[in-house]
């Protein structure tokens, strides 16, 4: 075997449980249920968060949605969703154009490991989200503290 | 366009602890927080048990014109807070 054959078998075989991780979605429901039958795009949307969280009681997270934020194309809500928190929808954002840039900054809980969804819905009706994975150490919900 | 942050003292509590004696501590956290530029609201947030104590929220608006920003948030129990702050627009 060649070495290239073999890099490339190596990253193959390791971006392989990535790409089944995304095909089973447990907030789809969830998602499908706010678009109403629309269809959610990926884009738009940028959910940024720490790679690694040593404690899941406190977790930086930033949201941005590209958008010019007029009165005729705007961003109207932001909805956050958690795969394994007890409470699924972690929030909801309601926005305008009066923001003038469609970005939150806020700190969630984590009840360990596991990805986030950010959906966002745009004044004209379409909906786009973005997800993000995340490593947490020590779960919140576990710490009696 | 100015940046809002807002820090609010509560503790969020999940409904999922345990206090010393083993009894569930109910839920109580702040599920509606909402921002009034000049009594137009600009911006909303149902917040829920994932958002951590002492809930951080950080936004944007456009100041427009003088006035005051008002924030309101209410919790499980029922009980409302508020805080102001004038916006002076000059030029």
């Amino acid at each position: 075997m060649k070495r290239r054959d073999f890099l490339g078998g190596a990253a193959g075989a390791l971006a392989l449980p990535r790409a089944a991780l995304a095909q089973v979605d447990p907030l789809d429901p969830l998602v499908r249920a706010l678009a109403g039958g629309a269809p959610v795009r990926k884009g738009k949307v940028t959910l940024v968060l720490p790679q690694l969280a040593d404690n899941g009681n406190s977790v930086p997270i930033r949201i941005a949605v590209d958008s010019p934020m007029t009165s005729a194309d705007h961003v109207k809500s932001i909805h956050l969703y958690s795969e394994r928190n007890p409470v699924p929808n972690m929030a909801n954002f309601y926005l305008g154009p009066r923001a003038g840039k469609a970005e939150i900054n806020s700190r969630v809980r984590l009840a360990g490991s596991q990805r986030l969804t950010a959906v966002a819905k745009l004044s004209d009706g379409s909906f786009w989200y973005d997800a993000a994975p995340i490593v947490v150490t020590l779960s919140a919900c576990l710490d009696e503290s | 366009m100015i940046e809002i942050r807002i820090l609010i003292q509560h503790p969020m509590e999940t409904g999922y602890r345990h206090d010393d004696v083993g009894h569930l501590i109910k839920r109580n956290v702040i599920n509606a927080l909402s921002c009034r530029y000049d009594g137009v609201e600009v911006f909303r947030a149902d917040l829920s048990s994932g958002i951590s104590a002492n809930p951080y929220v950080q936004f944007y608006t456009v100041a427009e014109a003088s006035g005051d920003l008002e924030f309101t948030w209410i919790d499980d129990e029922g009980e409302r807070g508020s805080e102001r702050q004038a916006i002076v627009v000059k030029g």
